[in-house]
């Protein structure tokens, strides 16, 4: 049970307390890129999730039952692209021979998770902080519904400062970033949940 | 034969300067801004981290640069990838045993140096087509760039944020000094402790990346209305 409630805890700290975009800042280039329109950003924010687990759940026992024992633990980042940038690829070909209609939404968007420093941040955090494997799966999750939650939401903010009257000089990524900082403040508001 | 050389000459000097003002990776390209906003909230961190990256992006660039013929054109981007994980492994040793404080301070940001925007970004656009002398010059350029970048940013940030300078605690070889700005201990306070918050990070460059807008506008503008007064000086002139 006690094992339970810190799954769920980590969970809710990484999706809304410890926001992934927000307060840690990973995948901004993402975020700033992508996030006009709700739909791609919704595609992208589901393929960033599903990758962000996966990557957790296979580069834990990599880290922990191959590279400690091995006395390699300084390869790790290098490790860890690599079987990021497998996972993609392999979630590229599933996808494609899965779900013709799904591939063609998220198809884009594949190639630009190997970059996207959430999914190498979070694999790279949850070892360098030495969780353990419940803790990384719920630290995952949580991330990455975090990803999900925001990237939508400042879609749907953006769609709306589309058709405003913004002053010129702060016309597309600037106005896009001073209203990342008001959605920062609000999260900030979230911090007493737990 | 005199031209061909002065042209190399500009093309090199190009090369470096861009990266550094007119092509500024973070403030014109808008790349790399997870760095950018993470590590800026102390001045001396984001000299640290423009620093180690600048080492990085000189590592991956001369190699991929040397190795741009040898690797074949559809596994361009794991093989990029993987040489600047191996810069990235190598300064993150180095930074660990010489600077323990600044490996602290960066934390996961230094690993994340690997898919940073830039780096991919010079390797694939630049130093993948160019000499190796020339991938050298935009690697410097660039990092220079990007460093000042985002040391703007910390100062405005520390100094907002926590009235002061601090010196020595990252770097710390030199003797731990604060120097006073907005805030002296018991005289007076007008330090806003948001600047270092992530919302500040995000305010700061946002507010940055608007006045470089509309400084640029105004500059187009201006050479306009030059340039349409200039006509009409000539027109007046040749009644």
């Amino acid at each position: 049970m006690d094992l339970f409630v810190a799954f769920l805890l980590a969970i809710v700290s990484g999706a809304l307390i410890d926001n992934v975009v927000l307060s840690r800042f990973y995948g901004i280039c993402s975020f700033v890129g992508t996030g006009n329109k709700v739909k791609p950003a919704f595609s992208m924010g589901l393929a960033v999730t599903f990758v962000i687990i996966l990557a957790s759940v296979v580069c834990w026992p990599i880290y922990t039952y191959i590279l400690v024992p091995a006395n390699m633990a300084f390869l790790d980042t290098i490790v860890y692209i690599l079987v990021i940038a497998s996972l993609v690829q392999l979630v590229g070909i599933f996808i494609k021979k899965t779900s013709p209609t799904l591939y063609k939404t998220l198809g884009i968007y594949l190639p630009l998770i190997t970059t996207n420093c959430a999914v190498l941040g979070v694999a790279q955090g949850n070892t360098d902080q030495g969780l353990d494997f419940l803790s990384s799966l719920g630290n995952a999750i949580g991330t990455s519904l975090g990803y999900l939650l925001v990237i939508v939401l400042f879609a749907t903010i953006r769609e709306r400062l589309e058709s405003s009257d913004t002053p010129r000089a702060f016309k597309g990524v600037p106005v896009a970033l001073v209203t990342a900082a008001l959605m920062a403040l609000a999260f900030m508001g979230l911090q007493g949940i737990v | 034969m005199g031209e061909t050389a002065l042209s190399l000459r500009e093309e090199r000097k190009e090369a470096f300067v861009s990266g550094i003002w007119k092509a500024n990776p973070l403030f014109v390209s808008l790349l790399g801004m997870c760095p950018a906003l993470a590590v800026t909230t102390n001045f001396e961190s984001a000299i640290g981290m423009g620093i180690l990256f600048t080492f990085v992006l000189l590592g991956s660039n001369i190699f991929v640069s040397l190795l741009r013929k040898i690797i074949p054109e559809e596994v361009t981007t794991p093989c990029y990838i993987v040489i600047i994980a191996t810069f990235v492994t190598v300064v993150k040793m180095i930074c660990e045993a010489f600077l323990p404080e600044l490996y602290t301070s960066l934390g996961v940001f230094l690993s994340l140096l690997v898919v940073n925007c830039i780096v991919l970004g010079r390797s694939e656009a630049y130093a993948s087509k160019n000499t190796v002398l020339n991938s050298t010059l935009d690697a410097l350029g660039n990092g220079i760039g990007f460093t000042w970048a985002i040391c703007a940013i910390a100062l405005v940030r520390e100094i907002l944020g926590t009235g002061m300078i601090t010196f020595g605690r990252v770097f710390t070889f030199i003797p731990e000094y604060s120097l006073p700005i907005l805030k002296l201990e018991g005289v007076y306070d007008y330090s806003i402790e948001f600047f270092q918050r992530s919302l500040g990070g995000f305010l700061v460059l946002g507010i940055a990346l608007a006045i470089i807008a509309a400084a640029s506008s105004y500059k187009k503008n201006k050479a306009k209305v030059d340039a349409l007064n200039a006509k009409k000086a000539a027109a007046e002139g040749g009644k």
